[in-house]
């Protein structure tokens, strides 16, 4: 049964072979995404016909690379871009979110920690409409009473940082907060003894202690942004992110180009994770 | 901590509160409002919007609409279970059975393919299972098929598709209630003469419990809420639910009728966790951390 415990022979084996079908399953689809990134095909499939990196660098006219694709590059630029303000905006607030439900007391907290849960349990499309919805209320009303246009209540960059920030600050609201359960208090009570104040407390003291969780929720945050569907689809103006524009694509036929950006991605959010990583072993020790 | 508040002015408290607040009200409260209120109104014949709950009413007319929001439920149930299927032995190996040096290594291949985009793993799904696809090259090539057939486009697809995007939110909390799982518990079943039916039935799973109850919570409401999987690997045929809110709202452009779909979805999927946490005693708190 466990280590422990004598185990029949069939079902130490038979678990072993569970187990390796199992990690089969999990990378049989992202190994060969990769590996036809590679193919000197002109589509994403078996036979294999040798080795290429024409679907990196090649420049058309038949084989467009993805380092040439300049509506694929573009949409990297724009993922990018959300990601960034997304992460930063939300690790700011979910800080703020940290600090306020671990350190205050005031009426209503439950009330405001429940919601504060709320949108994790929302289907993001659901936050995707509704933020769509109330969006477009408030530029008619803006335009209705003060006929003034505001181009940021329109789908678009902002209103997709928007929503994508509505959800990812829960994230790092608990990422932040699970650290800061651990902090040592009579670390603030001591420099306040000595003559600090609140402010001086969580700049020199508090929030040096979080910086690794602060950096590892600002990494989630980023990549929850650059990987967002669902929120970013009801929100999206003429600039396509990554998934918006690779969605488009594979739907309607595909080209080893994306395998090209899917094999970019992993290495790209490999690297992220394993960074990731390095930082919570730094926390441990 | 309140002490160290009070000890100091009220000014930190409203500085952080003051974001926390607009945030919540801003992009959750009031648009979820707003969305309601869109979903009780319609376009009269004068071109007027009036309030009427004909946008409900259409849902239980037209069958199309109930019999999608059923099957989605449904499946959405189907996909959660076959998850927890799937990953009980799974968590149940690293924490119990794998040696020791390997668990570290085990369960960060565990998470690695979750980092990368649910795009980019979706496609090499169809890039594997399509017609064209990895797959059946490799079955005609061996002989056991004449001919290729398409694996893609239908619910078997749509669900395993489903149940692999979804396996890590069941496989995380199932490897941390294991691990707190203590092993004499089964040791001494075991002495005492337990077979390994009983094992798993009066032990691992009550101790699994609350780590089942918020994966299979997280996996229902993530399936229930998935737009990319039914739509680029199920049927053309068979509609999900949320495909149905994005035509009402990107190609009818009836926006009134999408959101009260909308909240028919919002309230089936608050209906279930609040069931699923009452039925297992656990708070919300909880079970998203």
């Amino acid at each position: 049964m466990i280590r422990t415990l004598p185990q029949s022979r069939s079902y130490s084996i038979g678990f072993k072979i569970y187990i390796l079908l199992f990690f089969f399953f999990l990378f049989a689809p992202l190994l060969i995404t990769c590996v036809l990134a590679f193919n000197d095909s002109l589509f994403p499939a078996l036979p294999w016909k040798g080795f290429s990196l024409d679907w990196f660098f090649s420049d058309g006219p038949e084989r467009v690379g993805i380092f040439h694709d300049q509506i694929n590059l573009t949409s990297i630029w724009v993922s990018f871009k959300t990601a960034f303000f997304v992460a930063i905006f939300s690790t700011v607030v979910g800080t703020c979110g940290a600090f306020l439900f671990e350190q205050e007391e005031f009426r209503f907290k439950q009330l405001l920690y429940f919601l504060m849960l709320a949108p994790l349990v929302i289907p993001g499309v659901i936050l995707g409409i509704s933020i769509l919805l109330f969006s477009n209320t408030l530029g008619l009303f803006f335009e209705d009473r003060f006929g003034i246009d505001i181009g940021l209540l329109r789908p678009g960059f902002w209103l997709v940082v928007l929503g994508q920030f509505s959800f990812i600050t829960t994230l790092v609201t608990l990422i932040v907060s699970a650290q800061l359960k651990k902090f040592d208090y009579t670390l603030e009570e001591a420099a306040m003894n000595l003559g600090a104040n609140r402010f001086q407390v969580i700049v020199f003291i508090t929030l040096r202690f979080l910086k690794p969780a602060l950096l590892g929720a600002t990494a989630v945050a980023f990549l929850m942004s650059f990987e967002n569907f669902n929120t970013t689809l009801f929100l999206v103006g003429s600039e396509a992110t990554l998934p918006i524009n690779l969605y488009l694509q594979v739907r309607d036929g595909s080209t080893p180009v994306i395998n090209a950006i899917s094999f970019l991605l992993i290495v790209g959010t490999s690297t992220l994770a394993v960074f990731n990583l390095f930082i919570q072993r730094d926390r441990s020790e | 901590m309140s002490t160290l508040g009070k000890a100091t002015s009220k000014l930190p408290l409203f500085i952080f509160l003051t974001p926390i607040l607009l945030w919540l009200f801003l992009l959750i409260v009031l648009p979820h409002i707003d969305l309601l209120r869109m979903s009780f109104r319609i376009e009269n014949d004068y071109g007027d919007m009036v309030w009427s709950v004909s946008n409900y009413l259409e849902f239980f007319r037209e069958p199309i609409y109930w019999l999608t929001f059923t099957r989605t439920a449904l499946y959405a149930i189907i996909v959660t279970f076959l998850t927890l299927c799937i990953s009980l032995p799974v968590a149940f190996y690293i924490t119990k059975v794998a040696p020791p040096k390997f668990r570290g290594f085990l369960s960060l291949l565990l998470l690695m393919p979750f980092w990368v985009s649910e795009l980019v793993r979706i496609y090499g799904w169809m890039i594997l299972l399509r017609e064209s696809g990895v797959i059946n090259h490799f079955l005609v090539e061996w002989g056991i098929l004449q001919q290729p057939v398409e694996m893609l486009y239908n619910d078997v697809a749509m669900t395993m598709g489903l149940v692999y995007t979804s396996m890590l939110f069941m496989v995380v909390p199932l490897l941390s209630v294991m691990d707190s799982l203590d092993d004499s518990l089964i040791e001494a079943a075991f002495d005492l003469g337990s077979n390994m039916f009983t094992i798993v039935w009066k032990i691992i799973i009550p101790h699994a419990m609350p780590g089942i109850a918020s994966g299979s919570i997280v996996v229902f409401m993530l399936s229930l809420g998935n737009y990319l999987t039914p739509n680029l690997m199920g049927g053309k045929n068979a509609l999900w639910f949320t495909e149905q809110i994005y035509n009402q709202f990107i190609a009818s452009f009836n926006w009134n009728q999408g959101s009260a779909f909308g909240f028919l979805l919002l309230v089936l999927s608050s209906l279930i966790i609040f069931i699923g946490l009452r039925l297992t005693n656990q708070k919300l708190s909880k079970v998203v951390q």
